[in-house]
């Protein structure tokens, strides 16, 4: 497992001590180095003074998903020694802080224990509490450098870029990182077997959060209102919205603004402002998590029922009720599917990583001006969050935004009679007219009964004639949806269906069970409503497994529902107990599992 | 049961406005509502009032919740797009379209129990962001459509048709709104069209929400006897501040004194400016016809009140209450208030009339961002 370019380690601190900028300094030398990496932050729902980790992986096959092992954990906090030592793999590493002794209790006679006085050298070299404690992150950091192999002048390039206007903590971070580092070389012996070596393997990349990479969709799909009420995962979604607006859409001499953002009193008004400003004419969005999705059910059934554009960012966390608000799950798959009361059915797109978020941010708004309808964006925790390694985004200059059917004066002059409701093509989607056309363009939206004029109406026909057409649309919107993504291996006869987030892991277990003989094809279901293939995939297969995180198998569930495939012919993996998902336990499942046999 | 359009007959000497637009246009389809309901009443004045101010209609967006006062929506303004939300939730909608666009001369239509229960917080927080929107609330202290519940603005002691008495403090959405901070508040009968149609053209003119609560008696459950919401009850107990003097579009509203019954030439009673008047506490009772034959009781407020001052208004409309009374009129604004849009900055083209080379900054700029993340 360990060697030179892949492998892992852990670093456990105290939440609120400064140890994120740190970890970021880690990662992003690594990435310079031209090796891929990628950190996952295991942060508690608290502010101050709860443990806190930072995995980072390093893999130069591009393996990204969570690593199954640690190969060396930087144990920091002293209320979770016991829990950091426990995890190391045998003949792993522990680094810890000796200023203090390590409870003899803790001793593993299985593993390598290494000390650097991180506490004690910052005391002699700096001065007040809050230097000290805040610098002592830049010693470790220091230490890893030495350990791992990382390139000082990598470090040091990016200290300059980061502190390079404040000269002073510049200066101090300098000499942190230098007294961690020559420490290290001093009382250990340095490099590890596992160490960093340089390649080019990350230039045509970058490292970037889901929420970010959505937003910067969000921007480009030209989203012009946004309304949100914070909770996490998704607060840093409309945050780095704003800050790509204040960048990109502030007029320089007048200081006007092309955009509103609304930070609203509850998740009901952030859908309701979302939904006004749609069917206003502007492309709005709302970005929550599963308690806001909640919330929002009865709007969602408006907007669904009254055909309005809306797009709504769903960055799921453990459910539910508050659940586990900073651990990551898919827990919201069918109060998404068929959210609100009544009929509905509600389009779905689901990313992978930031790089799938930005695209998909683009395509939602898209998917939503043409079906006229309500479409979620599923993220999760661990993609919105956490910094992933993926391609550069690029952005095509013909784009333009595909508005759907709206009609405009001219077109209404044209026709007799507008009928907001008539579905002239025969894909359930019917012209609408924006708010101020004019002319004969005006009509009446309700969620209450409507016929195909939007004339209030209790009537049988009118109202089947209406839910039907929603139905259609749905069918419609398959076509439109981007189509899963599929790796086959020439005689494979087993099926690995996932989804989102998971799709690292599972492509590594399809490269772990080929080392064993296992063959394996994969599906990765990027939409719903599914289309026929998905059927066929499955359906191609001796054995499907499908492998989600929640505990009810939700997306299989759906499977089952909407494309009537037999409950046995597909096993579930289900992994929910809040942390990304590794290779590991979809190896385990499928090699340790006869064949047609459910785990 | 399908709406019932209204059949469309223009008289040749119907009067026009400054658009050459008859009444008529401005009116919608047939009222489904019970015969004699205050909402009517408040859906004519409506028609005025958007026709003197001769706002065009197609400019104006109709948004309400649900109850027997949102689906006035329907009733006026024919040629208006209009938007029936969800119940409580009026006022996020409107924010986002009043966002979205700007040129839009958002009317909300509301009740009191879409506002005042399920809808308080939505309210609360509309007033607070002062979304570019007249906010007209029609009271009538019951919900109706489900056939005669009480209402969070049901007074203690007011009694239900089958005698039941409320024992619960009722929700004041004037004294609410200057609470949160609203920058116009007006509060009339609409049974008083004289008085209504004014302060409706001063709240489209604001800059910013303009609340106005119509107390509007609930012919079938909240008319009688022992009802704080009657037409009865009202006219014997409505306590006028100001008036609100016509206000032509897009200029600032100016404030004048009490109504001494002269005429501006509008055809509308007008205000005679209260200087020179001495202070005598609440001033003269007053008792005024009513369109509809009805009269009505009106005390003159003491011809120092000043409708730009919270904390005197707090006090008149608490003063009043505390006596059984209802106060009415103009009864604050604040002329310096930031609107939504103020606030947000918003650029003074409505944002749907943006083009994508204005919102999207293209491939360049996201190459060089790119530069950000390595």
């Amino acid at each position: 497992m360990n060697g030179v370019n892949d492998f892992a380690f852990k670093i456990g601190t105290v939440n609120g001590t400064g140890s994120a900028s740190a970890n970021g300094l880690l990662m992003r030398s690594i990435f310079r180095m031209g090796i891929p990496v990628t950190g996952k932050n295991l942060f508690p729902s608290n502010i101050q003074g709860l443990p806190t980790w930072y995995e980072i992986r390093v893999n130069a096959d591009g393996h990204l998903a969570r690593a199954a092992e640690i190969d060396m954990a930087v144990a920091l906090n002293p209320a979770t020694y016991a829990k950091d030592v426990a995890e190391i793999r045998p003949d792993g590493y522990l680094l810890y802080d000796s200023s203090w002794p390590l409870p003899q209790a803790l001793n593993r006679e299985d593993i390598t224990i290494l000390g650097v006085p991180f506490g004690r050298l910052c005391v002699e070299a700096f001065t007040g509490d809050r230097e000290r404690t805040l610098l002592r992150n830049i010693v470790y950091t220091g230490a890893l450098a030495a350990l791992i192999g990382i390139d000082m002048e990598v470090i040091d390039s990016l200290l300059n870029e980061t502190f390079g206007k404040k000269p002073k903590l510049l200066d101090a971070n300098h000499k942190a990182i230098r007294i961690g580092y020559d420490a290290a070389v001093e009382l250990l012996d340095c490099p590890l077997p596992f160490r960093l070596e340089p390649m080019d393997a990350t230039s045509d990349s970058i490292l970037i959060d889901g929420n970010t990479a959505a937003a910067l969709g969000a921007l480009y799909a030209g989203a012009t209102v946004g309304a949100w009420y914070p909770i996490t995962p998704s607060t840093s979604l409309m945050e780095a919205f704003t800050a790509f607006c204040h960048k990109y859409r502030v007029d320089e001499e007048t200081g006007e603004r092309k955009f509103a953002i609304l930070q609203a009193e509850d998740e009901l008004a952030a859908a309701g402002i979302t939904i006004g400003a749609g069917w206003a004419g502007a492309r709005a969005f709302t970005n929550t998590s599963g308690p806001g999705i909640s919330l929002m059910q009865e709007f969602l059934g408006l907007a669904y029922y009254a055909d309005i554009p809306s797009v709504f960012f769903n960055i799921q966390r453990c459910g539910p009720s508050t659940g586990m608000p900073t651990r990551t799950q898919q827990p919201d798959i069918l109060s998404m599917a068929y959210a609100s009361h009544g009929d509905t059915k509600h389009p779905i797109l689901f990313p992978a990583d930031p790089g799938e978020a930005f695209e998909m941010a683009v395509q939602a708004f898209d998917l939503a001006d043409q079906l006229q309808t309500p479409i979620f964006v599923a993220s999760d925790l661990d993609i919105g969050m956490n910094d992933w390694m993926v391609k550069r985004l690029t952005w095509d200059d013909s784009y333009t935004p595909n508005r759907g059917k709206v009609l405009t004066a001219e077109d209404l002059e044209k026709i007799e009679r507008f009928s907001r409701y008539r579905d002239v093509d025969g894909d359930g989607v019917a012209a609408r007219t924006l708010p101020g056309v004019g002319g004969k363009g005006a009509y009446f939206v309700r969620g209450s009964g409507h016929d195909q004029h939007a004339d209030y109406t209790e009537d049988s026909a009118a109202y089947c004639e209406l839910v039907d057409r929603l139905r259609r649309k749905f069918s419609h919107a398959a076509t439109l949806v981007p189509e899963p993504l599929v790796l086959t291996q020439e005689g494979a006869e087993i099926g690995l269906v996932t989804i989102g987030g998971c799709d690292l892991a599972v492509r590594e277990a399809q490269a772990l069970l080929r080392e064993q003989g296992i063959l394996v094809d994969v599906m990765r279901i990027k939409a719903f409503p599914f289309q026929e293939e998905v059927k066929e995939f499955i359906e191609s297969h001796e054995t499907s497994y499908v492998i989600e995180q929640n505990r009810d198998g939700q997306l299989r569930s759906l499977l089952m529902i909407e494309l009537g495939i037999p409950k046995d012919s597909m096993i579930p993996i289900l992994d929910y107990g809040g942390m990304p998902l590794t290779a590991r336990v979809v190896v385990e499942a499928v090699a340790g599992a006869p064949a047609g046999v459910p785990a | 049961m399908t709406s019932i359009a209204k059949p469309v007959v223009a008289h040749p000497r119907l009067k026009t406005n400054a658009l050459g637009l008859t009444l008529r246009d401005y009116e919608g389809g047939m009222s489904t509502l019970c015969a004699g309901c205050g909402h009517d009443s408040v859906t004519a004045a409506i028609v005025q009032a958007t026709w003197e101010l001769g706002i065009e209609p197609h400019r104006a967006a109709k948004m309400s919740g649900i109850g027997c006062s949102s689906k006035t929506t329907a009733y006026f303004l024919k040629q208006s797009h209009g938007f029936n939300s969800v119940h409580g939730r009026m006022p996020s909608v409107s924010s986002g379209a009043a966002a979205a666009n700007r040129g839009l001369s958002v009317i909300g239509i509301s009740g009191d129990g879409d506002s005042l229960s399920i809808g308080l917080g939505q309210l609360s927080h509309a007033i607070r962001r002062n979304v570019n929107m007249i906010y007209i609330l029609e009271n009538n202290g019951v919900y109706g459509l489900t056939k005669g519940q009480f209402s969070a603005s049901a007074d203690i002691g007011s009694k239900l048709k089958k005698g039941e008495v409320n024992e619960q403090p009722p929700i004041d959405p004037v004294l609410l709104a200057l609470s949160v901070g609203a920058t116009f508040v007006g509060r009339s009968f609409s049974g008083d069209k004289r008085q209504l149609v004014p302060i409706i053209k001063a709240a489209i003119s604001h800059r910013g929400l303009a609340l106005v609560d119509v107390i509007s008696p609930c012919v079938t459950f909240n008319n009688h006897e022992g009802s704080t919401k009657s037409y009865k009850y009202t006219r014997d107990h409505d306590v006028e501040a100001v008036e609100a003097d016509y206000i032509p579009v897009c200029e600032p509203i100016e404030i004048t004194g009490l109504s001494n019954g002269s005429s501006n030439g509008n055809g509308h009673a007008t205000n005679g400016h209260a200087d020179g008047r001495p202070a005598n506490g609440d001033g003269d009772l007053r008792v005024v016809q009513l369109h509809d034959g009805g009269t009505v009781r009106l005390r003159s407020t003491d011809p120092s009140y000043d409708p730009t001052d919270r904390a005197n208004a707090y006090q008149h409309i608490s003063g009043c209450q505390s006596r059984g009374e209802i106060a009415t009129g103009l009864l604050f604004v604040d002329e310096s208030s930031r609107s939504m849009h103020d606030v947000l900055k918003t650029t003074s083209t409505p944002l749907v009339d943006l083009g994508h080379e204005d919102l999207c900054p293209g491939s360049a700029a996201l190459e060089k961002l790119m530069g950000r993340f390595c």
